[in-house]
C-alpha cells in the first residue's frame, strides 16, 4: 500500500496527499516558523486516515444515534454534525473534508507563530490568521465546473476559521440541486456541514428533469445507503430555479441561527442568493 | 453467557460478488463491478483493480504486406514495432511531477525518449470541414449543440463551409450548461461519432469525422468540382461544339460559356443571355440568387429562375442551352422557341457525358473534424524541468509532437498551438474532466542526449518492456484512419 505522500507545488505550497485526502496549504510566517508549522503539520498528517478508518462505522451512522468516537477528528466531526443537523439525516462523514483541515491547521497554528494559514481540502478551507491579515477566497458558482464568480474577503478579526462548498456533480453528493452553495462559518468542519445540509435542501422535489440514484448504486459502499441522491439536473426554468433557492434560503436562516455560522451564498443556474453579515465583502 | 472468541471486523468483511478491494490507502474501498472507490482515482472492472484508463501501445506491422498478427501478449514481437501512446496515459498531480510514462526507445537508430501524458484542455476546439455548397448559415451565426451555443460558422471555403466550435470562451466564459454541451460536443465530435448541430437561422446538420454530412435531412453526396466559373473553364472545350451556351448555377460564382473567357477563346457566338445578378468579370456572375440547399447551394429549385429574357438581337430560336449544377446533380436542357423562350426537352445522349464529367470528377463529400489545442501550458512540466526549453524545442524541430500518435501542425509563433486530424488519432483517445475541459492524448519524442540536455526527468525513464509488463495497457493496430 502506497503511503502519505508529502511534496511541494510549482508555486512552493505544502501538498499531502493519501486516499482521497488532498490537502494544499499555505504557510506564512518568518522562515523558521514556517518551517515548524510544516513538520507539524506532515507528523500530523501521516497517521489521519488510519484514525478515521479505525473507526468508519462510527462515523458512517446517522448521527440521530448519537455515535461516540474517539479520535479527536472524528470528535470534530460528531461535534459539528450535532451542532447543525437540526433533525435532517446526516452522517458524521459530511464533515470529514473540513474536519480533516481544522486539525491540521490547529496543529500548523500551534506549533509556530504564524501570520496566516490556510489548509485547502479539496475545496473546504481551514483558515488561521492574525487580527490584521487578510484572506482573499475564491468563490464559485458551480463545485464541477468550479468557475471563479467572485472573491470574498476574510478579515482577521471577523472570527472566520472555515469557508466550505458543496452543490451536486464533481465528487461532492448531494440530496440537492445546488450548483453551489458556500458556507463561511467559525471553523471548516461547520462551513462543510453547513454547506451540504443547505445544499440538500436545494430543491424541487419530483421534477422531471431531476435525475436522482439510489447513494448505494453510485458508490456501493455509501453511508446514505438508498436514499436517493442527484446524478443529473437539466435546464430549470426560472420559477423553479427561484423555488429550489427559496427552500434553500429557508435552510440557510436555519443554519444562520447557530453562532458557528456566519454567513451563506446559495447558486443554482445563473441565479445567486447571498446571506452575509457586514463584516464578510464579496467583489 | 461468556464470549468465546472476538471476531475482528475483516471477518465480516467478505466481498460480495464480483466486488474487489482496493489496497492503494486504508481506506481499502470494496468496489463493485463498474464503480469507482471513494479517491475515485482506482475502480473494478470485470472484476480486477484498475488503475483508470488504460495506457495505449500502438502497434505497426513492419511487414506491411502481411496479415497483422494479433498481440496476444506471447508474441515475440517480431512481426510489429510498438510504441507507447498517450491515451489513457493519465496525468500527474501537481504538474512539476514526471509525467505519467517517460519510456526510452530506438527510434530509426536514434535512442530516444518519448514523454507521455494526457493534456487536459481548457484552450481547444475543433474546426469541422463541410464537404457541401449548400448554405448552412451566415458567417458568425452560432452553432447550437442541446439547444446551447457551442461555435459559430466560419468562413466558406472551396466547395466547403467551417465551423468553429469549442474554444476557452464556449467551454468556460458562457453559462455552465453552454460548456458542459460544448464539452460533450467536442468529445463526441473527437471520438468521431455523429453530432446532430442546428446553425441559429440555418441549417440543421448531423456531421461525423469521415463520413458525407446530413444538411436539412439530405445527405450530401458530392463536393463540387469548382465554383460555376471554374466549371466553365473546365469542360469548356468538351461543350463548345455540343451546346450554344452553359450555365453552371452557383451561389458564389456562377459562369456563363459564352461570355467566359473560356468561351471567348473557343470563338462561340454571343447568344444574348441575361442571367440575374451581379456581372464581375465577363462570363462571371455573383448572387444569381441566395444561399440555400437548391442547386449549386442556392435557394434555386427551377433554374429558369436565374435568366432573363434573352437579347433579341443575339439570340436565334433553337438555341442550345445546357444548365448544371457545380457538381453535375441537377442538370436541364433547353432549346429556344420561335419566342426565344427555353422549353425543356430532353438532354441529348452525347451531351449527358459532359455532366456525368463533372460528377466524376468531384470527390465525395465528407466531414472532417481537426482538433485544435495549445498544449504550451503547465503540462510541459512533467516533461523537463525548464518548460521554455521543450517550446523551444519543439519548434526547432527537435522535439516531435504527436497526439495519440498522429502527427500534428504545430502554429508557428508562441506556445505549442496544435492541430491534429482526429480521424488519425485511435478510438477512445478523447475524453474530458468537468471543468470543462477535453483530454487529449500528447507525446512529445526527442532524442535521449537532448532529452537530458532539456532538463528531463532522467530518473523517470523506462523501457517500453518494462510498461507493458507491469502496467495495465491496450493494443491498437495503427492505420492511416481511423472511426469511432
Amino acid at each position: 500500500m502506497p503511503g502519505p505522500s508529502v511534496g511541494r507545488l510549482g508555486d512552493g505550497r505544502l501538498h499531502l496527499q493519501y486516499g482521497p485526502i488532498d490537502l494544499v496549504i499555505t504557510v506564512e510566517g518568518d522562515g523558521d516558523a514556517e518551517v515548524r508549522a510544516e513538520k507539524a503539520m506532515e507528523f500530523r498528517f501521516r497517521t489521519i486516515l488510519d484514525e478515521l478508518v479505525d473507526e468508519l462505522p462510527l462515523l458512517r451512522a446517522d448521527i440521530a444515534s448519537r455515535p461516540s468516537p474517539r479520535g479527536d477528528v472524528a470528535r470534530r466531526m460528531v461535534a459539528a454534525t450535532s451542532d447543525l443537523h437540526s433533525g435532517d439525516f446526516a452522517t458524521s462523514m459530511v464533515a470529514v473534508a473540513g474536519a480533516v483541515a481544522d486539525t491540521i491547521a490547529d496543529v500548523g497554528w500551534a506549533s509556530a507563530s504564524l501570520r496566516r494559514l490556510i489548509v485547502n481540502n479539496g475545496g473546504d478551507i481551514a483558515i488561521r490568521q492574525v487580527p490584521h491579515a487578510s484572506t482573499t477566497v475564491g468563490v464559485v458558482d458551480d463545485v464541477t465546473s468550479g468557475r471563479v464568480v467572485g472573491r470574498l474577503h476574510v478579515a482577521g478579526d471577523s472570527g472566520v476559521g472555515g469557508v466550505a462548498t458543496s452543490g451536486w456533480g464533481g465528487r461532492s453528493v448531494s440530496f440537492g440541486v445546488a450548483d453551489a452553495v458556500t458556507v463561511i462559518a467559525r471553523t471548516a468542519a461547520e462551513a462543510d456541514v453547513a454547506a451540504s445540509l443547505i445544499a440538500n435542501a436545494v430543491d424541487v422535489p419530483g421534477h422531471p428533469a431531476i435525475e436522482r440514484r439510489r447513494a448505494c448504486d453510485v458508490k456501493d459502499d455509501s453511508d446514505l445507503g438508498e436514499r436517493l441522491v442527484t446524478c443529473g439536473v437539466g435546464a430549470l426554468d426560472t420559477d423553479d430555479v427561484d423555488r429550489a433557492l427559496d427552500a434553500g434560503v429557508v435552510r440557510a436562516e436555519l443554519a444562520l441561527l447557530s453562532p458557528a455560522v456566519i454567513g451563506v451564498i446559495l447558486c443554482l443556474q445563473e441565479r445567486r442568493r447571498f446571506l452575509l453579515p457586514s463584516t464578510v465583502t464579496i467583489d | 453467557m461468556t464470549i468465546e472468541t472476538v471476531v475482528s471486523a475483516d471477518d465480516f468483511d467478505q466481498p460480495g460478488e464480483g466486488k474487489v478491494r482496493c489496497e492503494a490507502c486504508p481506506i481499502r474501498c470494496f468496489i463493485k463491478p463498474g464503480q469507482t472507490g471513494s479517491c475515485d482515482r482506482y475502480g473494478n472492472v470485470d472484476g480486477v483493480l484498475t488503475r483508470m484508463d488504460p495506457v495505449v501501445v500502438l502497434e505497426r506491422a513492419i511487414d506491411r504486406g502481411d496479415e497483422i498478427v494479433s498481440f496476444t501478449g506471447e508474441t515475440s514481437g517480431s512481426l510489429v514495432s510498438s510504441r507507447l501512446i498517450a491515451s489513457g496515459a493519465g496525468t500527474t498531480y501537481p504538474d512539476y511531477k514526471p509525467a505519467p510514462f517517460i519510456v526510452s526507445s530506438d527510434h530509426e537508430g536514434v535512442d530516444t525518449v518519448t514523454v507521455v501524458t494526457e493534456g487536459i484542455f481548457s484552450y481547444c476546439g475543433v474546426k469541422v470541414k463541410i464537404d457541401t455548397d449548400r448554405h448552412v448559415g451566415d458567417e458568425t451565426s452560432a452553432v447550437l449543440y442541446e439547444g446551447q451555443p457551442v461555435g459559430h460558422v466560419s468562413t466558406t471555403e472551396y466547395g466547403s463551409q467551417m465551423l468553429s466550435l469549442g474554444g476557452v470562451h464556449h467551454l468556460t466564459g458562457l453559462t455552465k450548461h453552454a460548456g458542459l454541451a460544448t464539452m460533450r460536443a467536442l468529445e463526441e465530435l473527437c471520438e468521431k461519432r455523429a453530432v446532430e448541430l442546428q446553425v441559429e437561422g440555418g441549417a440543421h446538420l448531423v456531421v461525423q469525422a469521415g463520413r458525407a454530412p446530413i444538411i436539412n435531412g439530405v445527405t450530401e453526396r458530392r463536393m463540387r468540382v469548382g465554383c460555376g466559373s471554374a466549371t466553365v473553364g473546365m469542360f469548356a472545350g468538351q461543350w463548345h461544339e455540343l451546346v450554344d451556351e452553359v450555365v453552371v448555377v452557383d451561389e458564389h460564382i456562377t459562369g456563363v460559356l459564352s461570355e467566359h473567357q473560356a468561351g471567348a477563346v473557343l470563338g462561340m457566338r454571343p447568344t444574348g443571355i441575361k442571367i440575374r445578378g451581379r456581372r464581375s468579370t465577363p462570363g462571371r456572375i455573383f448572387n444569381v440568387a441566395g444561399p440555400g440547399s437548391g442547386w449549386g447551394g442556392t435557394t434555386i429549385t427551377d433554374p429558369l429562375e436565374v435568366l432573363l429574357p434573352f437579347n433579341k438581337k443575339h439570340a436565334w430560336p433553337g438555341l442550345r442551352l445546357l444548365m448544371t449544377s457545380t457538381t453535375g446533380e441537377d442538370w436541364a436542357y433547353y432549346v429556344l422557341d420561335e419566342n426565344l423562350q427555353p422549353v425543356p426537352t430532353p438532354t441529348p445522349a452525347d451531351v449527358l457525358p459532359t455532366v456525368e464529367q463533372i460528377s466524376l470528377n468531384c470527390e465525395p463529400a465528407l466531414t472532417s473534424v481537426v482538433f485544435m489545442a495549445g498544449a504550451g501550458g503547465s503540462l510541459r512540466a512533467g516533461t523537463t524541468t525548464s518548460p521554455i526549453a521543450l517550446t523551444h524545442s519543439i519548434h526547432s524541430g527537435e522535439t516531435r509532437v504527436t497526439v495519440g500518435g498522429a502527427p500534428v501542425y504545430l502554429w508557428p509563433g508562441g506556445g505549442i498551438t496544435i492541430m491534429v486530424d482526429v480521424e488519425r488519432v485511435p478510438p477512445s483517445s478523447f475524453g474530458h474532466v468537468p471543468t470543462p475541459a477535453i483530454v487529449a492524448p500528447l507525446e512529445f519524442t526527442v532524442p535521449r542526449d537532448r532529452y537530458l540536455a532539456l532538463g528531463g526527468h532522467a530518473s523517470s525513464i523506462r523501457s517500453l518492456d518494462d510498461v507493458v509488463a507491469n502496467e495495465r495497457v491496450r493494443y491498437v493496430r495503427e492505420q492511416a484512419k481511423y472511426s469511432s
